[in-house]
């Protein structure tokens, strides 16, 4: 990493400096976990992408682990990068052959020290993740549902395994939606008495919600197939109040409104891959409101 | 909050949102609610950390629309915030912005000012909720609260009213008596906030976490093993354009009275109980009521002022040639005092505190600089390069802790040499910091106040401090040091009379 500064002083040059190393991102130090990205070839470019954005905003050593072909000799290709426009360190190891049943142990011995161990499966995970031979490695298990041919199979799949350390992306993707909910009771008193969410079919996230909305309030959510692609369009909860309403008006923003005050517009954007995941690593420890809520939905099924 | 059924405490991934509410800013044209509030509650917004009808209402003698007032407002969200910028969130943002034009002792002016909160509750949802935040000098303190008391802003039948008041509180013992005086005839004690940014709560939290919450270092925090400690706050500029304000205050008063003492409490204080506001309070009383300034003045203190010359680089201007300074000045840009705290713990650890203007960089540290060991197995010449060991917790810039212990040097000798083990919060965190100000805006609207100091801190501060200046305050004559250096020969003779020597940060 390189800065060039002119016209300056000594206060820039110092700024300048702190900001090179942590972009540079000291080897050894300061790296706050192990990121093990298990993916295919397809996509490993963008899946390792993420990971670099992320470790931009949090120095890990990324390990990318492709497993290939299983027919043949055991073979293993790896790649080293440190610092470049990365902070951290990543290491791409290509797997194939016998070798891919036994990836794990490629794994291990290149783990940081003490630090904690995340596995990430951008793509289809393992059916139980925990008993999985590199997910065993890990202290959080990363999977995406929504990533997946059968959405919502997926996710009763691995809510089915859950053990704690287990989250699925599209509970991750839920935040922002459970948080105007939060600040929308916040604001309105009166006991919820039942709901409706608006969402497209197949959609996890949305089941999930309904999951959720369902264990904390005590009511029956109903559910309502949008036509409008398979985002959340809106959810409505009935107080005594009156409605509370939060419905989606474009990708990035939805109307809030609650008994009592006008109508308001708030944003409600996208986020990416790489967002996702760095709200994910926020906590290293075990999810107890997700537990919760998957638990209900599976009880419910 | 406690009864909404969507929350959770164990749900960690849910902002703590504050409840709606308004934000009524005096003084809103000034440099910091420019630079620094306004930047900070968009960034909270754009966290996702304020409720949808959140409001802000600026009050002023300007003659602005509101139109106009949010123009301002967005030219200084867009300059100052550290977070993208967000049309979204800017409109949700603007949707809440009112103005209230008007003279502080317009009477007028208030009970529109009354008619717009009134508003708010009903357009925004605001429900009574509202934050007085005086960002004006304290001689305004008086007509901007008799005003709020006498067209009774102050009460409301539902909902919560609070103020915030920016240091300094008071400068001297009496004056900060004589201020809260004024404040708490209005409001009570729980809804007076007292923003002092520089220990905004991440600093302290993590002070607080790094002492207790880890088992290495309270066995070692005593002056069985401690041998001083140098507490630092320096900056690289000079007064700016605040000659107005700091002609007269001084570094001790701007500086040592309310960030240095608070640290310093920080830094010695007992385990507090719990985590609680008062728990907290007590234990920084204790040390603050038992910290006394040192017995010979002469000797255990130093003051100056800075001299032009080169710093970091640049031509500046010498103290006493800056615009609006009187040539006659006497006031310091340097102090630098010894404490001692008369406790079991740290009786014979002297605290020394300095902070400064036109320094040679800007650092804020706690330096804890230990006893050498008893015995050294090694011969003389082996540890001649070998220093104390130090610890030391970095507040800013690039907060973070450095472990400063010997090491052999590799080769075929014996020989001793310090060397530095490095932690800095930016890295090993996913978020970064947020600025002060956003915590501390947050913890007003969600009514936290643990790390507020109240005012028998303050008035205890004032304390120890108020002999110093008196004794100063005699001198015919005042140092000087070169800026761009690390303050006067004054200063390193204060602390070389106790056998040691100030670090360089």
């Amino acid at each position: 990493m390189e800065i060039a500064l002119e016209k300056t002083n000594s206060a820039r040059i110092a700024r300048a400096l702190v900001k090179a190393r942590m972009a540079a991102g000291s080897p050894a130090m300061d790296m706050a976990f192990t990121l093990l990205v298990v993916t295919d070839d397809e996509n490993v470019a963008e899946a390792l992408k993420t990971a670099t954005t992320l470790s931009r905003e949090h120095p890990s050593r990324v390990i990318g682990v492709i497993l290939g072909d299983g027919r043949g000799a055991a073979h293993l290709n790896a790649k080293v990068r440190v610092g470049e426009s990365s902070s951290g360190e990543s290491i791409l190891l290509r797997i194939s052959g016998e070798l891919t049943k036994h990836a794990e142990s490629v794994v291990l011995p290149l783990l940081l020290p003490d630090s904690p161990t995340v596995v990430w499966w951008p793509g289809k995970a393992p059916t139980n993740p925990s008993e999985d031979a590199i997910g065993k490695l890990a202290q959080r298990r990363l999977t995406d549902a929504e990533a997946t041919d059968s959405a919502i199979r997926s996710l009763k799949s691995v809510a089915r395994h859950y053990v704690p350390g287990d989250t699925d992306l599209s509970w991750t993707r839920l935040t922002p939606w459970r948080a105007l909910l939060a600040a929308a009771l916040d604001q309105s008193s009166g006991k919820v008495t039942g709901g409706t969410i608006v969402a497209g079919s197949g959609n996890p996230a949305a089941t999930l919600l309904v999951a959720w909305l369902e264990s904390r309030l005590k009511v029956d959510i109903t559910t309502r197939r949008s036509d409008k692609g398979d985002q959340i369009m809106s959810v409505a909860l009935n107080t005594h109040g009156g409605d509370v309403l939060i419905k989606r008006i474009s990708d990035h923003s939805c109307h809030f409104s609650v008994p009592g005050s006008s109508p308001r517009e708030v944003p409600l954007g996208p986020r990416t891959l790489a967002e996702l995941l760095a709200e994910d690593l926020r906590r290293l420890d075990a999810d107890e409101v997700y537990e919760a809520t998957i638990k209900h939905m599976l009880e419910d099924a | 909050m406690i009864d909404n059924p969507l929350r959770d405490q164990r749900d960690r991934r849910l902002p703590r949102i504050a409840g709606p509410c308004s934000l009524i800013l005096f003084g809103v044209t000034g440099d910091l609610a420019k630079k620094k509030l306004i930047p900070a509650v968009y960034d909270l917004a754009n966290r996702g950390l304020l409720p949808p009808g959140f409001a802000i209402v600026g009050f002023a003698r300007h003659d602005f629309g509101t139109q106009q007032f949010a123009g301002m407002i967005k030219k200084a969200a867009k300059d100052g915030a550290r977070t993208p910028w967000s049309e979204t969130v800017w409109k949700q943002l603007a949707a809440g912005i009112r103005f209230v034009p008007g003279e502080f002792d317009d009477d007028d002016a208030w009970e529109q000012l009354g008619k717009t909160m009134a508003e708010l509750d009903e357009q925004q949802g605001t429900g009574g909720n509202h934050a007085f935040y005086l960002s004006i000098p304290p001689g305004l303190f008086p007509v901007v609260v008799s005003q709020i008391k006498k067209h009774g802003l102050a009460e409301s039948t539902k909902g919560w009213r609070r103020v915030v008041i920016e240091k300094p509180f008071g400068h001297d013992l009496a004056s900060a008596k004589e201020l809260n005086h004024i404040v708490a005839e209005v409001f009570p004690r729980e809804s007076v906030f007292r923003i002092d940014h520089y220990l905004g709560k991440e600093t302290v939290q993590n002070l607080l976490a790094f002492r207790f919450a880890n088992g290495m270092f309270e066995p070692i925090w005593n002056n069985h093993y401690v041998d001083h400690v140098q507490i630092t706050m320096a900056e690289d500029i000079g007064i700016g354009s605040r000659a107005g304000y700091y002609d007269g205050i001084g570094a001790a008063r701007d500086v040592i009275q309310n960030h240095l003492l608070q640290l310093m409490a920080l830094i010695a204080m007992e385990e507090p109980v719990s985590f609680n506001a008062s728990s907290l309070r007590i234990e920084k009383q204790k040390i603050l009521a038992n910290a006394r300034p040192p017995a010979r003045m002469d000797l255990h203190t130093a003051r100056a002022q800075y001299a032009g010359g080169w710093a970091g680089g640049e031509h500046v201007l010498g103290y006493l040639d800056e615009e609006g300074i009187p040539k006659s000045s006497k006031t310091e840009t340097f102090a630098a005092m010894r404490i001692d705290i008369s406790t079991r713990r740290w009786a014979g650890v002297p605290f020394y505190l300095r902070a400064g203007k036109r320094l040679g960089r800007r650092v804020t540290e706690l330096a804890v600089v230990f006893k050498r060991a008893p015995h050294q197995p090694f011969s003389k010449n082996d540890v001649e390069e070998l220093g104390q060991n130090a610890l030391v917790m970095r507040i800013q810039p690039d907060e973070g802790v450095t472990l400063r212990f010997g090491a052999k040097v590799p080769g075929t000798t014996m020989e001793i040499r310090d060397v530095n083990m490095d932690f800095a919060y930016g890295g090993a965190f996913v978020e970064s910091s947020p600025e002060a100000y956003e915590r501390l805006i947050l913890d007003v609207l969600l009514g936290d106040p643990p790390l507020f100091p109240q005012h028998e801190e303050v008035e205890l501060a004032w304390k120890i401090l108020d002999p110093v200046i008196a004794h100063w305050d005699r001198q015919k004559s005042i140092d000087t040091y070169p800026s761009g250096t690390w303050g006067p020969e004054s200063a390193d003779a204060m602390i070389a009379r106790d056998g040691r020597t100030w670090r360089r940060p």
